[in-house]
C-alpha cells in the first residue's frame, strides 16, 4: 500500500466494545501528521451493545463523502472473522485484508440455531490470496495480559502495510492518544503486530 | 491549528470560539457528545438537564440575561423542546441562542426517522445544516452571530454521518461576547407571549425571514455555487452533498448551507444556466417541494432517490447514475452470500442487571410498556418481554392507561418499565397522572445509576453534574411518594425469586405502585464498581451433570452458547449436547446459575 493522490479506504469491522475506535483514531492522527485529508464515519449508541460496528475510514489530497462505496475498499481491517466476512463483497479485487483470528460467536450461534461460517481465512484466501493476512491479535493480547490491546496488534499488522510510513510515526500517534498508564503496552502490542507481517516478508 | 474533530466535537468548538457561557442537553444518539466535550471548556457553564424542553428553557433565560447559549439534543429530543422553541421565535433573544438537533437517518439508535428540516418552516427559524466537521466549526460560530443579528433562535441541523464523522478542523481561540450582562424588565411586551404582544410579534416573524432570506442570497458564506459541466446541475445540503460530489465531481453543484429560508433567487439563476435540475436530499423532499412551489422544474429528486433510510454513496449511485451520467450502476457480483450470514444484533452486556429483571417478567407472562433505553434490547428474543414502546416516559402511561379498559380482569396482568434517567426526563407527570386518576399501575424503574445507552451521562439521580461533581440526588421513593404513590419497594434485580415475587404481589395490587432495583448499576459504569458484588472466580458448566436442557440459553447471556454433541451425563442422562461458559466474558453475576434447572452452572472454584 502506498499513500497517494487518490482517495484510500480503509474499513474496520468488529463486534461492539472490541476497540474499532481507537484504533482508526491512531491511524487518523498518522495520516493527518503525513499530510492528508481524513474522514472517518463510525456509529454509536445502542448498536454499541455487543452488535456489528463498522468505521469507514477515507483519506487521500481532497476527500469528499465520509462514507465508503460498497466494493471500493482497499484495506480491510477485521476484528472477528464473522465480521470479516460480512463485508466481503464491499473489497475491491486487489484489496488487502488484516484478519483477527478471533471468533465472538453470534446469538443465532450461541443458542444453536445456526452455524457459524467455516474456513473464514480461507475464503479470504481464495478470492485475495496473499493479500488476506490472518493475525493472532487476540492471542497476542492474551500472552500480553490484557485482550482489550487486541485493536492495537491488528493495527500494528495494518501498519506495515503503509510501506512509506515509519514506524516513529505510528508509535507517536499511540503515545498521544493514550494515557501514560497504557502506553508500553500498547506500545509492545503494537510492534508485535507489525512483527506478524513484517516477519512474512509481504507489504 | 488543523485537528481532526468528531462533527459533535468541532460544533462544541465552534460554540466555545464564538464565546458561549451557557450548554444545555439532554442526552440523545447522535449528539449526545456535543455536551459532554463542551462541558470541557472551563469558560462555559454545562448541564445535563432533565429533559430537552428544560434544556431550552434555560438556555432561553441565559439569553435573556445577555449570555449566548447551545442547546443540544437529537431528533426526538426537539419534539419534546418544541414548546418553547415555537414561541422563543416570537420573543426572539438576547444573547444568541442555538439550538442543535441530530436527525437519525436509518434509525441506528432511535425509535422514528425524522427529517428536523420541517421544524424550520414549521416554527419560522432559520437552519443552518453543516457536512463536515469544519462546518459544523464554521456554521456554529456563524449561527450565534445570525442570532444576535436577526434576534431569533437559530438551529442547526447535523444527523448522524456528519455528527459521528470525523475530518480535520482549522480551530480558532474564544471570542467573549460583547453584549452586557443583565436582565431588562422594559421588554416585558417582547418577551411575554400574551396574545396582545404575541400578535405584535408574529408581524415581525415576517419581517425577520425576508431580512434573513436577503443574508441567504447574499452573505451566508455557506451557500456556494460550482458550476462545472452544465447538463446536469444538482442542489443538495449536509452530507448528501459530499455523496453526489463524490460520484458526480464534474457536473454544476448549488450547495446550501443554510436549508431555511431559501435563497429563491439564486436556486432560480442556477436553475437557468444548467440543462437538467436534479435535488439530492436524505429522507423527506424538503427541498424539493419547495423548489416546485417556486416554479421551477425539478427533473429528479424523490422520483429516484428513496425517502426512506440513511443514503450512501452506493445508494445514490444505484439511483442517479443514469440520470447523471447516462451509464448505468452495475453492482460487482458477491463473492459470499453475506445475507446469509448469522447476524449480530445488540445485547445486554454480560452481567447486566436488565438480563434477569426481563427473565423474570417473562416468567410472568406480563404486558410490557417499555421505555427508551438499553432495555428495549428485551424485545428481542430469547427474552421476547416488551410489548410496547414508542417514547421517553410514555411506559408510565401507557400501562396505566390499558388498566382504564381492562378493569379488575387487568390486575396482574400488565406493569411500565423504565429506566432512572428515562423516569426523571418523562416518567414523573404520567406517575402523577396515574396516582390522581386511580391507576392500578405498577411502574419499575431500573435504577442503574447513569443514562446507559447514550454512553453514560449524569442526570439528577446519580449525585454527579456533567463535569463529575458532587450533586444533589433524586430519591426516587421519597419522589414517588410525595406524589402520592402508598407502595414503593425495592428488589435486587439480580435475586430472580425475589424479583418475582416482589413483582407478583404489586402487580395484582388495585393501586398505583413502585418498584425500584437496587444496587444495581450499569456494567459499564466503572466508577460504581458494578461487578465487586458478583463472585469470581466466575461460574462454569459442569459438564458431567448438564442435560443440555438449554434452559440458560433463554437469558441471552453472550458469555453463554451451546455445543451440539450428543452424549450421556455421568448419572446415565441422555442429552444432546452441554452449555458452555466463555471465560472471557462471564462476569460472575451468577443468574445463570439460578436458571439452570439441574444445578449445573456452579461458580468455579466448587
Amino acid at each position: 500500500m502506498s499513500t497517494s493522490e487518490a482517495t484510500t479506504n480503509v474499513f474496520f469491522s468488529g463486534v461492539g466494545g472490541q476497540g474499532t475506535i481507537l484504533a482508526s483514531n491512531i491511524l487518523g492522527q498518522v495520516l493527518l501528521r503525513a499530510g492528508y485529508d481524513v474522514k472517518k464515519a463510525e456509529v454509536h449508541g445502542m448498536a454499541q451493545r455487543g452488535g456489528d460496528v463498522t468505521t469507514h475510514f477515507r483519506f487521500g489530497a481532497r476527500v469528499h463523502s465520509p462514507l465508503i462505496r460498497q466494493g471500493d475498499v482497499d484495506l480491510l481491517i477485521a476484528f472477528e472473522l464473522l465480521e470479516g466476512l460480512r463485508y466481503i463483497d464491499w473489497l475491491k479485487p486487489d484489496a488487502r485484508i488484516v484478519l483477527n483470528n478471533h471468533r465472538i460467536l453470534p446469538p443465532a450461534v450461541s443458542l444453536g440455531k445456526m452455524e457459524y461460517p467455516a474456513d473464514v481465512a480461507g475464503t479470504f484466501r481464495k478470492h485475495f490470496g496473499g493479500n488476506a493476512h490472518l493475525v493472532e491479535g487476540t492471542g497476542i493480547a492474551r500472552a500480553l495480559g490484557n485482550i482489550q490491546v487486541a485493536n492495537v496488534v491488528l493495527l500494528g499488522a495494518l501498519s506495515f502495510l503503509f510501506h512509506d510510513l515509519d514506524e516513529e510515526r505510528w508509535l507517536e500517534a499511540l503515545r498521544e492518544l493514550l494515557p501514560p498508564r497504557l502506553q508500553e503496552i500498547n506500545v509492545r502490542a503494537f510492534l508485535e503486530g507489525r512483527g506478524c507481517l513484517a516477519g512474512r516478508g509481504q507489504g | 491549528m488543523k485537528r481532526i474533530l468528531q462533527g459533535n466535537e468541532a460544533i462544541a468548538r465552534g460554540a466555545w470560539e464564538a464565546g458561549v457561557t451557557v450548554g444545555c442537553a439532554y442526552p440523545g444518539t447522535p449528539s449526545s457528545e456535543i455536551m459532554s466535550e463542551l462541558s470541557r471548556y472551563p469558560e462555559v457553564y454545562t448541564e445535563w438537564s432533565t429533559n430537552e424542553k428544560v434544556s431550552l428553557e434555560v438556555a432561553f433565560g441565559a439569553s435573556l440575561a445577555g449570555g449566548r447559549a447551545l442547546v443540544a439534543m437529537k431528533h426526538v429530543g426537539l419534539n419534546v423542546a418544541a414548546d418553547p422553541l415555537m414561541t422563543m421565535a416570537y420573543t426572539g433573544v438576547k444573547g444568541g441562542l442555538v439550538v442543535v438537533v441530530a436527525d437519525d437517518p436509518g434509525q441506528h439508535s432511535s425509535q422514528n426517522e425524522q427529517d428536523s428540516r420541517h421544524w424550520t418552516r414549521f416554527g419560522k427559524v432559520p437552519m443552518l445544516e453543516p457536512a463536515d466537521s469544519a462546518e459544523c466549526r464554521d456554521f456554529t460560530r456563524i449561527a450565534f452571530d445570525m442570532s444576535e443579528r436577526f434576534d431569533t433562535p437559530v438551529l442547526v441541523r447535523s444527523e448522524t454521518r456528519v455528527s459521528h464523522s470525523d475530518s480535520p478542523v482549522d480551530t480558532g481561540e474564544r471570542t467573549e461576547s460583547a453584549l452586557p450582562k443583565g436582565l431588562s424588565r422594559a421588554d416585558a411586551p417582547k418577551q411575554v407571549m400574551v396574545p396582545a404582544f404575541a400578535r405584535m410579534r408574529r408581524l415581525e416573524i415576517d419581517r425577520r425571514m425576508e431580512r434573513l432570506e436577503a443574508y441567504a442570497e447574499e452573505e451566508f458564506p455557506g451557500n456556494v455555487t460550482e458550476f462545472g459541466d452544465l447538463s446536469v446541475g444538482i442542489i443538495a445540503s449536509g452530507v448528501s452533498y459530499l455523496y453526489a460530489k463524490e460520484l458526480f465531481p464534474d457536473y454544476s453543484f448549488l450547495k446550501l448551507g443554510m436549508v431555511w429560508p431559501l435563497p429563491r433567487r439564486r436556486i432560480a439563476d442556477f436553475c437557468r444556466k444548467v440543462k437538467k435540475m436534479i435535488v439530492v436530499e436524505e429522507l423527506d423532499p424538503f427541498l424539493e417541494t419547495e423548489i416546485r412551489a417556486m416554479g421551477i422544474r425539478v427533473r429528479h429528486g424523490k422520483d429516484l432517490v428513496p425517502s426512506i433510510g440513511e443514503l450512501t454513496p452506493a445508494i445514490l449511485e444505484a439511483s442517479l447514475a443514469k440520470a447523471v451520467t447516462g451509464r448505468k450502476y452495475r453492482p460487482a457480483r458477491p463473492r459470499v452470500r453475506t445475507g446469509e450470514l448469522p447476524g449480530r444484533p445488540p445485547n445486554f452486556c454480560a452481567g447486566c442487571g436488565h438480563r434477569p429483571l426481563f427473565y423474570a417478567l417473562k416468567k410472568l407472562g406480563v404486558f410490557v410498556f417499555g421505555d427508551i433505553g438499553c432495555y428495549t434490547l428485551s424485545v428481542a428474543p430469547p427474552l421476547s418481554a416488551m410489548h410496547a414502546s414508542t417514547c421517553m416516559g410514555a411506559s408510565v402511561g401507557g400501562a396505566y392507561g390499558a388498566g382504564k379498559v381492562l378493569g379488575k380482569e387487568g390486575l396482574g396482568k400488565v406493569c411500565a418499565v423504565l429506566g432512572d434517567s428515562t423516569f426523571l426526563h418523562g416518567g414523573v407527570a404520567p406517575l402523577m397522572d396515574a396516582v390522581y386518576n386511580r391507576g392500578y399501575s405498577t411502574t419499575l424503574i431500573l435504577d442503574n445509576r447513569i443514562t446507559a445507552m447514550t454512553g453514560q451521562q449524569d442526570h439528577p439521580g446519580t449525585g454527579r453534574t456533567i463535569r463529575g461533581d458532587e450533586a444533589p440526588m433524586v430519591d426516587y421513593a421519597g419522589l414517588a411518594r410525595a406524589v402520592g404513590v402508598r407502595h414503593v419497594r425495592h428488589i435486587d434485580p439480580y435475586n430472580i425469586a425475589e424479583t418475582l415475587d416482589v413483582v407478583r404481589e404489586e402487580l395484582e395490587r388495585d393501586d398505583a405502585s413502585v418498584i425500584i432495583t437496587r444496587d444495581s448499576p450499569c456494567i459499564l459504569l466503572r466508577r460504581e464498581h458494578p461487578r465487586d458484588r458478583f463472585r469470581h472466580p466466575l461460574y462454569r458448566v459442569r459438564e458431567e451433570t448438564c442435560r443440555g436442557c438449554r434452559a440458560c440459553l433463554n437469558i441471552a447471556c453472550p458469555a453463554i452458547s451451546w455445543r451440539p454433541e450428543p452424549g450421556m451425563t455421568a448419572e446415565g442422562q441422555k442429552r444432546k449436547g452441554t452449555a458452555l461458559i466463555n471465560p472471557e466474558q462471564c462476569v460472575g453475576c451468577g443468574v445463570c446459575g439460578q436458571v439452570c434447572t439441574f444445578g449445573s452452572i456452579v461458580p468455579k472454584e466448587s
